[in-house]
């Protein structure tokens, strides 16, 4: 056994432990397992926020895209300062109306506000679609950087199932509470490594960071700043809005927000993120420091791997074994909230709907024993891969048509009725499916239009699209939705 | 005054972050060795909390006056 293996072994130990014990003192019911009981403090919170900034997407596709696409890399890190400023004011309320209401996943909130369980099922087959994808990739990222920093002692396919098989034990265990524990060991563990690497290897082949950005220059001329087509300038600030638009609206990011004790906490993170958040830059100089030392240059999706070749043609095993680690936690973390989240929605949010008499427990229950159920559904696609890609590329423009429902719906009077929210979500993702399943871009639906629109984030159209159908029919739906509520009140 | 201020305190890092990328999207002049387009994003992420934490301000005042 090489000495990589027993410092990721170690690792993956530590975080089962750390998940397992979590749950002392806790009795697991569904608030508790889901939510945390909305008791955690500042740095839990923001850890379970912070899920999404280190993830093996980031880890590995950050690195990718460095090397591979140079300057339009950025649009991973830009989106974030972006995304905090908007959640200085959304997240305290989602979480007060959370709180108020007793929500327990991000489709109790559109059924509380909307006043429609049919929105909330809908929400949550999109929600759930969008999020196996978002599992697998971090379980095909999981299996490539194990059997890499293992020296190729571990299998993609044996990692990919170790991996599984601890995160559904401790996420049946101690839900949420094994989330924020592990996420604690995660974030320490990445820290310390990605600003190791981000500092060691420009320095160690370059003299520098700025001689490195030099060289690069001088070998890639223009490679550092964003090409006049494709992911230009309008491709970057399209893509940066509508992500930054849809950081919050995945239901994992509810279920974060709803742990929390009280609201002053997210004020204070919206603050602190874009700090944080600037660490992954490091992340990026290792994909820089790749561009002129990996021998020879890796072609396509294998810049992915960038990071973990240039370590391990770097440095000793151990080392390589810690940078192995800290990607198996970048992807159990976010994978164990991704499988907490889907198992309460499918068990609130669908079989509760189709079964109303079902007691609190027998829900609680059916929550629990859906982790291993879900877990093997993306081990699934995981191992049979070619149909997801579409999805893959798909997660994020689904979520991202809730923005205008969530939003809309914090103001004084909602300009938005269910009939509006329910239409305007499917029309904009059936938008997304359309264009990303025959891979579209704005250029071949516009061909006359001038370059910079045809470089549009494709998301555009459908969150335009589903702006305009969320208001045509909330304005014919207005007055049947006005009846309704005095129906109620009388 | 005060939503006004606000206001104009959210916008700001939108049109420093977007808007005004066409003009900063060049590798040269470099700054302390970052092409410029990188360094514009590092001190936009080093400003974007500080306007967020002026907000907070603007509004702590609000709510007490």
């Amino acid at each position: 056994m090489n000495s990589a293996l027993i410092v990721i072994l170690l690792f993956l130990l530590l975080s089962i432990y750390l998940g397992l014990q979590a749950r002392r003192g806790k009795t697991m019911n569904l608030e508790q397992w889901s939510t945390g009981g909305r008791s955690f403090g500042t740095l839990f919170v923001f850890l379970l926020s912070a899920g999404e900034i280190y993830t093996t997407f980031t880890f590995l596709g950050g690195s990718g895209w460095a090397y591979g696409k140079g300057g339009p890399a950025f649009y991973i890190l830009w989106y974030g300062a972006l995304a905090y400023i908007l959640s200085y004011w959304m997240l305290p309320a989602i979480w007060r109306y959370a709180k108020q209401h007793n929500l327990l996943s991000q489709s109790d909130f559109f059924v509380a506000k909307y006043n429609s369980p049919a929105l909330g099922v809908l929400v949550s087959l999109i929600g759930i679609i969008a999020m196996i994808p978002y599992l697998v990739t971090q379980l095909k990222g999981l299996g490539a950087i194990m059997e890499i920093a293992s020296y190729g002692s571990i299998s993609s396919t044996l990692a990919v199932w170790i991996g599984v098989i601890a995160v559904t034990i401790y996420v049946m265990a101690s839900g949420v509470h094994g989330t924020a524990w592990t996420a604690v060991l995660k974030d320490g563990l990445v820290l310390v490594v990605v600003v190791f690497l981000g500092i060691y290897l420009p320095v160690h082949y370059y003299g520098g960071i700025g001689q490195m950005f030099h060289a690069i220059d001088q070998a890639k001329p223009g490679y550092l700043a964003l090409p006049a087509t494709g992911n230009s300038v309008y491709w970057f600030i399209s893509t940066v809005l509508l992500t930054a638009l849809g950081f919050y609206t995945w239901p994992h990011a509810f279920q974060a927000v709803y742990t929390a004790k009280n609201e002053q906490t997210f004020r204070r993170n919206a603050m602190v993120f874009p700090l944080y958040q600037l660490i992954l830059l490091f992340v990026f100089f290792v994909g820089f420091a790749a561009i002129l030392t990996v021998k020879p240059p890796l072609q396509g999706s294998a810049g992915d791997n960038s990071l973990l070749i240039l370590s391990v043609q770097t440095f000793p095993k151990w080392v390589v074994g810690l940078i192995g680690a800290s990607g198996l936690l970048c992807a159990i973390v976010p994978g164990s909230m991704l499988l907490m989240t889907s198992a309460t929605m499918i068990s609130k949010n669908l079989y509760k709907v189709i079964n109303p008499k079902a007691s609190e427990e027998s829900v609680s229950r059916l929550a629990h024993y859906l982790v291993p159920v879900v877990a093997l559904v993306a081990l699934y696609f995981t191992f049979n891969g070619q149909t997801i890609v579409a999805l893959l590329l798909m997660g994020y423009s689904l979520v991202t048509q809730f923005f205008p429902a969530i939003v809309f719906s914090f103001m004084k009077r909602n300009p938005i009725t269910k009939w509006g929210a329910i239409f305007g979500i499917l029309a904009g993702e059936l938008v997304v499916a359309y264009t990303t399943i025959t891979s579209k871009t704005v250029g071949l639906l516009l061909p006359f239009m001038p370059q910079w629109v045809k470089d549009l984030n494709i998301g555009i159209v459908a969150m335009v699209i589903n702006l305009v159908v969320t208001f045509a029919v909330s304005a014919f739906t207005r007055g049947a939705g006005a009846q309704a509520r005095t129906a109620i009140n009388a | 005054m005060r939503r006004f201020a606000v206001w104009i305190l959210f916008i700001v890092p939108f049109l420093a972050q977007l808007v005004a990328l066409p003009w900063v999207n060049r590798i040269h002049p470099m700054v302390l060795g970052f092409p410029l387009l990188h360094f514009w994003l590092l001190i936009w992420m080093l400003l974007t909390p500080l306007f967020t934490l002026a907000i907070h301000w603007v509004l702590r005042k609000e709510e007490q006056a």
